[in-house]
């Protein structure tokens, strides 16, 4: 099966390279069948990948321990969940995967629009196919994950191994999420190349209008829903696997997953520039340009190790190939921007500071001067190194002095934003859409305040999120009651039928409220404690509200590791509440330890607490106990941001079911919407 | 005020508050990497930074005290012996020959003080020839 998967890569890099060719000969020739050649190549190219990537699943899953990748990363006892982890446990897999994923992407768009779109699709097909060429080449020829066991002899030839049994997987790894965590943020990298080959093939092709945009709305959110969704298990895998008390450190690779995720949102936001009134045109097509060189950027930072790093698990030979791949990438788009820059021409101006375009431009300003913070602190040793000679590192200080107020900043427009009219907003229509939220959130804040919460930064969170959640509310609400008048129907309903009516806006503001909620949870992190004491059994340690009392201690052997557990009582104003269990494990293959966190998790406040080794002077066990407030309302807004994208990529239910119901009544779409904005005419397209 | 230079206004007063943000979080919390040679021949005022120094841990040389953890790390034939003070446990990876990154300030007598220490597992196993190395791993202390 080695030899098989082996050979399927190598074809499909041969297809590949066909399919990147005769792409090139069919845009110069436009000859029907080369461009239909070249397609079907790009497609049996993504077709041959699946097939690699199949293979290295079987031979996890078989324990074919001739392979030299099985060996290093599984072993007999793992179980089948955590053999799909192998997967993307080590390098060679992890590039392999990157593949499979932007094949997924690949043959959905050649596929989808094999019969659309004819000006424009040979050009998407044939960067694409470059793409896929760069990752085949790591895949075959740098770092094959085929390579099979062998031991040099003293004559100078290689014998084949095979091992009774292989190295197991990296403890870090066996935990659930991160069977799904890995996915989901390669499915944001690699789902960012089909927006970056849509608006290289559009400058290319000097393709007319805004349809590359409209094009690849729906690709561009479904990479930014895994890229979040992807950030923010790995947060819940640090939180609750590391075990040091936190979800985000500003470690070199959680910094590489948020930078093609700022640049990402920028673009969301800013494509509704173009959309509306033709502005922002270049600096949509170059905001996409770096979301991809930030995606590769970002691979090429978790696999080559450049920034020590928590995730750095090896140092290896790729650097070279990723730098040089970026830099090509750079070469190509610059020239591509240079030749046909006139095609990028704005058609309008900025007519006002207060107004919609001026929200949309500081949203932008302030997401790219977040992403060149992170960016610059994460690769800080690296230019101090080459500048100075001395390698300085910068830490959490660095990053949270600026990244909190840029937050906040953003916090700010994501509520005023969408309230102001495009153009120029009125005196009048500022005190009618922001009087109450205003009023509203400084009481939040002052409350907050009284109850003791008191930080500056938190408590300006609490009021901006006050501000936020009530303008986003009063938008649905104004919206439902404009409907309901018109339909009959009832407030709740009205406002369901809006949302259904106008998904990507309201879907819009549900992923908003979904980061007022990530914001809540964030601002709670300056009221963290932890206490950390080494007990007898009896003994008990006292955190907030609660007081924990050490039961007993046990041992218990599972097939893959063997666990030192904890048995720790919860008191709360002495009743009992439950009992928490937290463990370290030692996993028999590798003999490496893991830690298991236990954590009682309520909306106010996370009780985290962590078996922490023994006091080597005492032999007693040591417990670290931590008291987060608000971390889980983080989960929740993940989970509404989810649910808020699926909304926006829905199509827009038609007002025609809505006419059908009550036909003297039901207003158009066009009055529902002049309903809820001052009327000004703009272009096709949502707000 | 014309609207360019009300935006530019705006521009320039976002850009410099971060500007000088970034400066202050430079100031308070830039690390420099050292080797341990390095390390021995620094002079001045150049071993008042905080830094990093990276090395193996000499078996045998782990010693716990109260309220500090001492050992010595080697690099290249030279030798430090490190003191680490923080407060979380060292992590599970930090054993005899592993090699470790510790973060602190130059103490007396040649002595570094560590805050934070992170240790990458040494490989367990031999490198089969024609295969690669088992994936080390890094876990780290912290008192974030």
């Amino acid at each position: 099966m080695d030899v098989f998967g082996s050979f399927s890569l190598l074809l499909a890099f041969v297809c590949a390279v066909y399919a990147f060719v005769a792409g090139i000969v069919a845009i110069k020739t436009r000859h029907p069948l080369l461009i239909k050649s070249a397609r079907q190549a790009g497609i049996a190219t993504c077709a041959l990948i699946f097939v690699g990537t199949f293979s290295l699943i079987y031979l996890l899953f078989t324990d074919n321990f001739s392979v030299a990748y099985v060996v290093s990363h599984s072993n007999r006892d793992l179980s089948s969940f955590y053999k799909v982890a192998a997967l993307w446990a080590g390098q060679e897999g992890s590039l392999l995967f990157w593949s499979f994923l932007l094949s997924i992407y690949v043959i959905s768009v050649l596929i989808a629009y094999r019969n659309k779109n004819g000006e424009l699709m040979p050009y998407v097909g044939v960067i694409l196919a470059g793409v896929q060429i760069f990752f085949l080449t790591l895949n075959n020829f740098v770092e094959s994950p085929f390579k099979a066991l062998g031991a040099m002899q003293a004559n100078g030839t290689i014998d084949l191994l095979t091992r009774q049994d292989g190295n197991g997987l990296n403890p870090l790894l066996q935990y659930p999420e991160m069977v799904i965590h890995p996915p989901n943020l390669y499915s944001g990298y690699t789902g960012f190349t089909i927006p970056f080959a849509f608006a290289l093939a559009a400058l290319l092709a000097r393709y007319p209008g805004e349809k590359w945009i409209h094009l690849t709305r729906k690709w561009t959110m479904i990479a930014w829903c895994f890229q979040s969704v992807g950030i923010l298990l790995g947060a819940h895998w640090a939180y609750a696997v590391l075990g040091w008390g936190g979800y985000w450190g500003w470690d070199p690779v959680e910094n590489a997953s948020l930078l093609p995720w700022l640049t990402g949102t920028a673009f969301l936001h800013s494509v509704m520039m173009q959309e509306k009134r033709g502005m922002m045109k270049v600096w949509n097509v170059w905001l996409v340009f770096s979301t991809f060189l930030l995606c590769i950027m970002g691979t090429f930072l978790t696999r080559s190790g450049v920034v020590s790093s928590v995730h750095a698990f090896a140092n290896s030979q790729i650097g070279p190939w990723f730098v040089s791949f970026m830099a090509l990438i750079l070469v190509v788009c610059t020239v591509a921007y240079v030749k046909n820059r006139d095609y990028l021409a704005s058609e309008n101006q900025l007519d006002s500071i207060v107004s919609r375009e001026s929200s949309f431009l500081f949203n932008n300003l302030l997401f790219l001067v977040a992403c060149i913070a992170v960016l610059s602190g994460t690769l800080f040793p690296v230019f101090s190194e080459a500048l100075s000679g001395s390698r300085i590192s910068v830490g959490a200080p660095f990053f949270n002095k600026v990244m909190i107020p840029i937050g906040l900043a953003i916090l700010f427009l994501t509520g005023v934003g969408p309230l102001l009219a495009w153009r120029k907003t009125s005196q009048e229509s500022l005190k009618r859409n922001f009087g109450w939220p205003l009023v509203i959130s400084l009481a939040v804040g002052a409350s907050f305040w009284m109850v003791g919460y008191r930080h500056l930064y938190s408590d300006l969170s609490f009021v901006l999120c006050a501000f936020v959640a009530w303008t986003i509310f009063l938008e649905f609400w104004r919206g439902g009651k404009v409907l309901s008048a018109r339909t009959g129907m009832g407030m709740v309903m009205s406002m369901h039928e809006l949302a259904m009516r106008n998904t990507r806006r309201y879907g819009g503001y549900l992923v908003h409220f979904g980061m007022v909620l990530i914001f809540i949870g964030l601002a709670g992190a300056a009221f963290n404690k932890d206490v950390q004491k080494s007990m007898n059994l009896g003994d008990s340690l006292v955190i907030g509200p609660y007081k924990l009392v050490l039961q007993s201690g046990d041992t218990k052997a599972e097939a893959n590791y063997t666990a030192q557990r904890m048995i720790l009582e919860v008191l709360k104003n002495d009743k009992q509440i439950m009992m928490l269990y937290p463990e370290k494990r030692n996993f028999q293959a590798n003999q490496e330890s893991g830690t298991m966190v236990s954590i009682y998790s309520s909306l106010k406040e996370d009780l985290y607490v962590v078996y922490a080794g023994q006091d080597p002077d005492t032999n007693l066990p040591v417990i670290h106990a931590y008291l987060n407030p608000l971390v889980k309302w983080v989960w929740l807004g993940g989970v509404i941001v989810v649910f808020g994208t699926l909304l926006a990529l829905m199509p827009n239910r038609r007002v025609a079911l809505a006419l059908q119901a009550t036909p003297e009544t039901a207003p158009t779409a066009s009055a529902v919407r002049q309903g809820l904005q001052p009327s000004i005419p703009l272009r096709e397209g949502h707000d | 005020m014309q609207n360019r230079a009300k935006f530019g206004v705006g521009i320039g007063v976002i850009l410099a508050s971060m500007a000088f943000m970034a400066w202050l979080g430079y100031g308070e919390s830039k690390t420099y990497y050292h080797t341990i040679a390095e390390y021995q021949g620094l002079q001045g005022s150049s071993r008042q930074h905080r830094m990093r120094l990276a090395g193996t841990v000499v078996p045998g040389t782990i010693k716990h005290s109260a309220g500090h953890i001492d050992f010595v790390l080697e690099e290249e034939g030279k030798t430090l012996p490190v003191s680490y003070i923080g407060t979380d446990p060292l992590p599970d990876t930090f054993i005899d020959k592993s090699q470790a990154l510790v973060e602190g300030r130059p103490g007396s007598d040649g002595l570094f003080v560590a805050e934070h220490v992170q240790a990458k597992c040494a490989s367990k196993y031999e490198a089969a020839p024609g295969g690669d190395k088992p994936a080390p791993v890094n876990t780290q202390t912290s008192s974030r």
